[in-house]
């Protein structure tokens, strides 16, 4: 068997390099350059010229990023932003971690795939749907404000929808199931027998959840939260159909600026600076990204 | 200290309630998708069909859904066929720079949808490239690329290359290797490559927002339609959303159980 094994992989080896093999890379390889390298080279480009009179014109200067961090209306949006995907991802990992943790350690074996499932299942109600169903819930005549009224606890609606709150809350909705996913499937790979040794040793069940399993579930936690932070901070939909106008974030900013005035230089700034600020955090998470482990 | 008892009652609790707040929403959308009067809003007076008649009597929702399936079939296949063809190249071919390319063909994930969106928008107009359907294909492929490739290469195996190599021997020219032996040999990978990308096109929005403008997605129209306000037109053509996404994260579960059953 292994002989066998050998020779043909030898063979196949020196064999053929099949031309086809070879040429087969290059169509998906032409296609990313196409329309992944090139449209960011032409972006970048675009963010150093100018608009004048309706019209583009290729110049180099840099008074597209000046204008943008000396207009306060853009640096509140990307503070705005920033603080929105920061709260979404703190509170997300908060409510998420303690859910995967009763399934990964307290629900029965035979029922965790069945309870994961069903907790996922609503990830896949399309993106536009799923925020204006939180506004059904939200609005001022929604579920919630009626009921709050039919029980006498408040005599006017509550001011729920089209607030930072509601952003919030549609964001932690949808990361909430993404993040007991990846939390769970590093939880389950904590070998049992390490919380039994633990404890033979002596630790207190609060001891041994944070000196084992919490740094060992830290990969699940990075990669839910790096994942989170990412769609959050990019993300038009949520903020402008729960936040309303409340306040401006920054991928509305840019839709603004490509709807309103056509600033496609200001526009490919913006977008700059934001994946700029997504590299970052990308870098800072990068130690505890082993997506494949998970 | 709290006993075991009540332990376990309290995880239930979460559990419930966290399966309550994720449900909520969608019981929501689909409850009052049946709404008979003109608001999705309680008192609920249903049951009734008529917003779902309105659904299929309004050519503008129609034609979109139509394009939506348009859409994510051409980039589900066109992300598959490329993806596949990478996979297998790499994985028959020793390359140099393979970092390099694999980073390549992997770097669109690392980035928003808006920023995507952005880069082809500017892009296009630049090189004066109208919006159209097509304009989305394009776009949904290089989002769906990634995943594709990403996908199908995990599952090619070393074997793979013996077996083009007897197939080789026994007198088939490389197309034929290609289309009877290693494509075969992929079949479920490769659905649940096109059915993914396909479930992902389907649900997207704002690259289809950028790149389209009359001819354009669902999700599009959809969120024109929130203009207008809250109506249970919207509730019942979620619900219809929701059920084929469903259908197609289902597809892909199909074809991965089938699988592992072989």
């Amino acid at each position: 068997m292994l002989a066998a094994d050998d020779a043909s992989s030898s063979r196949g080896g020196l064999l053929r390099n099949l031309p086809i093999a070879r040429l087969a890379l290059y169509p998906a390889l032409a296609y990313s350059f196409l329309f992944f390298v090139v449209p960011f080279l032409v972006m970048f480009c675009v963010s150093f010229w100018q608009r004048t009179r309706g019209r583009m014109e290729a110049t180099w200067v840099l008074d597209n990023y000046t204008r943008f961090f000396s207009r306060d209306y853009l640096v509140d949006a990307l503070y705005n932003s920033a603080e929105v995907t920061v709260f979404t991802t703190i509170i997300s990992v908060m409510i998420a971690y303690p859910l995967a943790y009763i399934l990964a350690f307290r629900v029965p074996q035979k029922w965790q795939k069945l309870i994961l499932l069903t907790t996922v299942l609503p990830f896949w109600t399309a993106y536009v749907v799923r925020s204006y169903s939180w506004l059904l819930v939200l609005a001022d005549n929604g579920i919630i404000n009626s009921a709050l009224v039919r029980v006498g606890l408040v005599a006017e609606p509550l001011t729920l929808a089209y607030t930072r709150g509601a952003t919030v809350l549609g964001f932690v909705h949808f990361f909430t199931m993404l993040l007991t996913l990846t939390i769970y499937s590093s939880l389950i790979q904590i070998p049992r027998n390490f919380k039994q040794a633990a404890s033979d040793l002596g630790a207190s069940p609060l001891q041994t959840f944070l000196h084992v399993t919490l740094p060992l579930s830290v990969p699940g936690v990075a990669v839910g939260a790096f994942l989170t932070f990412v769609i959050t901070i990019g993300d038009y939909i949520t903020p402008q159909i729960l936040g309303g106008n409340s306040e401006v974030l920054i991928p509305q900013a840019i839709i603004l600026q490509v709807q309103r005035s056509a600033n496609f230089p200001m526009a490919a700034v913006m977008s700059l600076v934001l994946m700029v600020l997504v590299t970052c955090v990308y870098l800072l998470f990068n130690r505890h990204l082993k997506m494949d482990r998970l | 200290m709290i006993g075991n008892r009540t332990r376990t009652t309290l995880e239930a609790c979460y559990l419930l309630l966290m399966l309550g707040f994720i449900y909520l929403p969608v019981v929501i959308l689909v409850l009052f998708s049946f709404q008979a009067g003109n608001l999705p809003v309680p008192p609920f007076d249903g049951p009734s069909l008529r917003w779902y008649r309105e659904v299929f009597e309004n050519d503008r929702l129609l034609d979109a859904l139509a394009n939506s399936l348009v859409v994510a079939g051409a980039s589900g296949l066109a992300a598959t066929v490329l993806g596949f063809l990478a996979a297998y190249s790499l994985s028959r071919h020793r390359v140099r720079f393979i970092g390099a390319v694999r980073f390549m063909l992997i770097a669109p994930v690392t980035v928003s949808y808006l920023i995507i969106g952005m880069g082809l928008l500017i892009t296009f107009n630049v090189v004066g490239v109208n919006k159209s359907l097509w304009a989305i294909c394009l776009g949904h492929t290089i989002m769906n690329l990634p995943l594709s490739f990403a996908i199908i290469f995990s599952q090619m195996s070393d074997s793979h290359k013996d077996i083009d190599a007897a197939a080789h021997d026994l007198g088939a020219n490389d197309l034929q290797t290609i289309l009877f032996v290693a494509v075969p040999m992929m079949k479920a990978p490769l659905f649940a490559s096109f059915f993914l990308a396909a479930t992902l096109s389907w649900d997207e929005f704002i690259i289809a927002f950028l790149l389209s403008r009359f001819d354009t997605t669902l999700p599009v129209i959809i969120f024109e339609m929130l203009r207008a306000g809250l109506t249970p037109e919207v509730n019942a053509v979620g619900t219809l959303v929701f059920l084929i996404s469903m259908g197609l994260v289902m597809a892909v579960a199909a074809v991965l159980v089938f699988r592992k059953e072989k």
